[in-house]
């Protein structure tokens, strides 16, 4: 057998990854290491230029990645603490089962721009009908959008509205196809349902977990939409992420140079630190 | 005798055929958009446009999302079609997004739009993209109508590269039931010492903006607020800053620049004139609704208009909103000059220069282009100049969501907006307002040079997290005076200097 042969029907898919991967990484590379703008409209070599103004003068894009940093972690932590939640619950046999799996599913199934329009609408401080209700009942209007600190758990609130069905799908996928065997061991061990969950159900689930985990944190570190429509990243910058920031730098300043050193420089860090995550939390999760 | 009378009777007859009136019967039949005027002749009317054909030619659009000048756009694309037989694809986008839509094209050397919308400050970036209007529009009847500023602003170097359908400036719009009101002007007398009259100073604002917050003063068991203003970052809220620093800072006896200074290019945005601004605008951030800090200029357009507080300032828009028959506040509204200061910082000096100053803010508006990468150069301009005819722009000008407001001689009649059912004493005071800041001998333009997105977004960054706290004002102003300095070395200072010497000539009264 030739195996010169096999490499041909490797080149479709080689060449498809090169168009849609490797070469947009590369020219963003190239990118990054020229003074694109408005008033430059060339790819001109600045060598590292863009990397130095980077590290060394702008705290802005650093404050939006711990900003980032902590909306993504505690967003998918609190998605997994009620995704698990939910999915234990339909999992069980209970009434209308099948309804509550479907309506679980409902947020995830929406348009997230629209969705967040809506729940602009909803947190509106002085039109909209959240405060409205508060006030019936004597609470003073709530700054949603328009506090620093209280704008942030408002952008959590509606990222956990939206993605907590994708994390309860996969949940459920996997508590569904968990072996039977280890649940009656303990059923005749007289184990209790607490400890059924912490010494089977949990550890098991613990490779599911992480896989859910990884996906959801990649997800939410490119939140843009939900901040976009909401605060547009205000008020001042409090709610400003990375890819917001970078948006700004490149599609509203124009500067697409340094856009891309930006959006490289996040790629480079965001392929990092959720190594490091996978690795902490398998270490964390899964026992030997 | 009878043969007179059947003479009389043809001439008559004669006369309504061939005259604008039957036209507009005609044309007004089928456009309902100019019901009031009818069409009105000139080169580019509904009726010079019907002996266009543009049959089996697609004119493609990119403009404003719905309704602020997305709609109208819209709206004579349709009737332009129906017109000329020409295809009109529109596409909508958002305002921030307007500049990187016709841009990312432009540098790429391509044409996907025929015609481009955007703000008039984009000029200087866009114009070896934009093909110059052509002399045959130029020297047309219905733009030698365009007041001389808004001709300057459409063009460069003496070509007008931006086709005018649009004139912008900021003024103040306050509740004239309120401020006019014998029982409140002697409520806030005893409150406060003082007189309830139209604000000539924002120390005077403020202070009234403070006593009218956060009850209800109009009686329609709602709470009302001091004022509306366009306060969420990236939205256009640089531009309501401006208004709020030209009267500390646009000194005449200091010629030379307001956001630099020409000579040496230093940024002024953090002398205290600009820093004094920032502080009144910290202390507004009380007397606004509710969530106002968010407030883009929909929202204050919405706000303003729908009754719910005392002032505000910034585009007509608002104004035009409130005197919609349907608002709440229709006939309830007066416009005056932005308010002014009894101090004005002197750079040349270093120190403050007691006495009133105002200064009118002609943040400019929305601009339009024809690519000059487009294969339908005629078909383009023709659509420009028949969304801007005479019939078109009257009935334009009278619809607050549109965003066309004044740029015409014959704009600032009074009959011009009674006829649309506004009282004459407001009429008035609109018409005044208007031509007044065209009178004023120290009026500020917006940034027009190289690189003005990015100066303008560092400026807004910076007061945005004064507004939210996170920075004090001179701290703010001190890190957007920083970042300034910063863009001037990559952009170049003398290329910056080249462009503004253009914009400081006008402030200055030299052109």
């Amino acid at each position: 057998m030739n195996f010169k042969h096999k490499f041909v029907f490797l080149f479709p898919g080689l060449f498809v990854l090169i168009g849609i991967l490797i070469f947009p990484i590369i020219f963003t590379i190239r990118l990054s290491l020229s003074g694109w703008n408005s008033y430059t409209p060339e790819m001109n070599f600045i060598g590292i230029t863009n990397y130095i103004r980077l590290f060394t003068d702008d705290p802005r894009f650093w404050e939006s990645f711990f900003r980032l940093s902590f909306l993504s972690v505690t967003t998918v932590i609190l998605q997994y603490v009620i995704g698990f939640a939910l999915a234990m619950m339909v999992w069980r046999e209970i009434k209308f089962k099948r309804f509550f799996r479907v309506i679980f599913l409902v947020p995830m199934m929406t348009t997230p721009v629209i969705m967040t329009v809506i729940w602009r609408t909803f947190f509106h401080e002085s039109l909209g009908p959240v405060n409205d209700l508060l006030g019936g009942l004597g609470v003073k209007p709530i700054l949603w959008l328009s506090d620093p600190v209280i704008a942030k758990f408002t952008v959590i609130i509606v990222e956990v509205w939206q993605w907590t069905p994708f994390m309860f799908l996969l949940i459920l996928a996997g508590l569904l196809s968990l072996p039977k065997e280890p649940f009656l061991a303990a059923a005749i061990d007289g184990a209790s349902p607490f400890r059924k969950f912490v010494y089977v159900t949990f550890p098991l689930m613990a490779p599911i977990s992480i896989g859910a985990i990884i996906i959801r944190l990649i997800e939410a570190s490119k939140i843009m939409d939900t901040v976009f429509v909401l605060t547009s990243g205000g008020p001042g910058t409090a709610t400003e992420t990375s890819s917001f920031y970078i948006y700004i730098k490149g599609l509203r300043e124009f500067q697409m140079g340094y856009a891309a050193t930006l959006s490289f420089t996040y790629l480079v860090i965001m392929i990092i630190s959720l190594t490091i995550i996978a690795k902490v939390l398998t270490k964390l999760m899964i026992k030997e | 005798m009878k043969t007179i009378k059947t003479c009389v009777t043809a001439l008559i007859s004669a006369l309504l055929v061939f005259s604008p009136v039957a036209y507009a019967d005609k044309w007004s039949d089928q456009f309902p958009h100019i019901k009031t005027t009818g069409d009105i002749p000139g080169d580019c009317s509904y009726e010079s446009m019907s002996k266009k054909n543009y049959k089996g030619k697609t004119l493609k659009i990119n403009t404003h999302a719905v309704p602020v000048m997305g709609e109208p756009t819209a709206l004579h694309a349709e009737q332009f079609a129906k017109l000329t037989g020409a295809k009109v694809d529109v596409t909508h986008t958002p305002a921030g997004d307007l500049y990187a839509k016709a841009m990312v094209p432009f540098q790429a050397g391509q044409a996907p739009y025929d015609i481009v919308f955007g703000f008039s400050n984009f000029i200087n970036d866009w114009r070896r993209y934009l093909e110059p209007v052509p002399k045959k529009y130029v020297e047309m009847k219905q733009m030698k109508d365009v007041t001389p500023s808004h001709i300057g602003v459409a063009s460069w170097d003496g070509v007008m590269y931006q086709f005018p359908v649009d004139g912008d400036r900021h003024y103040l719009k306050y509740r004239k039931d309120v401020i006019d009101n014998p029982k409140y002007q002697k409520q806030y007398k005893e409150a406060t010492g003082k007189e309830l009259k139209v604000p000539t100073t924002w120390k005077e604002y403020g202070e009234m903006a403070a006593y009218f917050n956060g009850w209800d003063w109009d009686g329609d068991g709602e709470k009302e607020y001091g004022s509306a203003e366009v306060m969420k970052k990236d939205d256009l809220m640089y531009a309501a800053f401006y208004s709020r620093s030209a009267a500390y800072s646009k000194n005449p006896k200091t010629p030379g620049g307001f956001f630099f200074d020409l000579e040496t290019m230093t940024p002024l945005i953090n002398n205290p004139g600009f820093v004094e601004a920032l502080t009144d605008w910290v202390a507004a951030t009380k007397y606004v609704p509710p969530g106002g800090i968010n407030f883009g200029l929909g929202d204050e357009i919405g706000s303003f208009g729908g009754g719910q507080t005392l002032f505000s300032f910034s585009w007509d828009d608002a104004f035009v909103a409130a005197m919609q028959p349907d608002s709440p506040i229709n006939n309830k509204v007066g416009a005056a000059q932005l308010p002014g200061a009894t101090k004005v910082w002197n750079r040349k000096t270093n120190s403050w220069d007691e006495g009133f100053n105002q200064a009118p803010f002609f943040v400019w508006g929305w601009a339009v282009g024809v690519a000059k990468k487009s294969k339908e150069h005629e078909m383009a301009f023709d659509y420009l100049c028949f969304f801007a005819n005479e019939a078109n722009h009257q009935a334009d000008i009278g619809i607050g969501r549109f965003g066309v407001n004044p740029f015409r001689n014959d704009d600032f009649k009074v009959d011009v907006w009674t006829q649309i059912g506004w009282d004459k004493d407001i009429a008035q005071s609109y018409v005044d307002t208007l031509a007044k800041m065209e009178q004023s001998k120290n009026r500020v333009f917006p940034l027009r040079v190289p690189g003005t997105f990015e100066f303008n977004a560092a400026l807004a960054t910076a007061a945005a997290k004064a507004l939210a706290g996170q920075l004090s004002p001179q701290a703010a102003l001190d890190e957007a005076a920083k970042q300034w300095n910063d863009i001037l070395n990559r952009v170049g200072k003398d290329n910056v200097r080249k462009a503004y010497a253009v914009g400081v000539a006008m402030e200055d009264n030299k052109q």
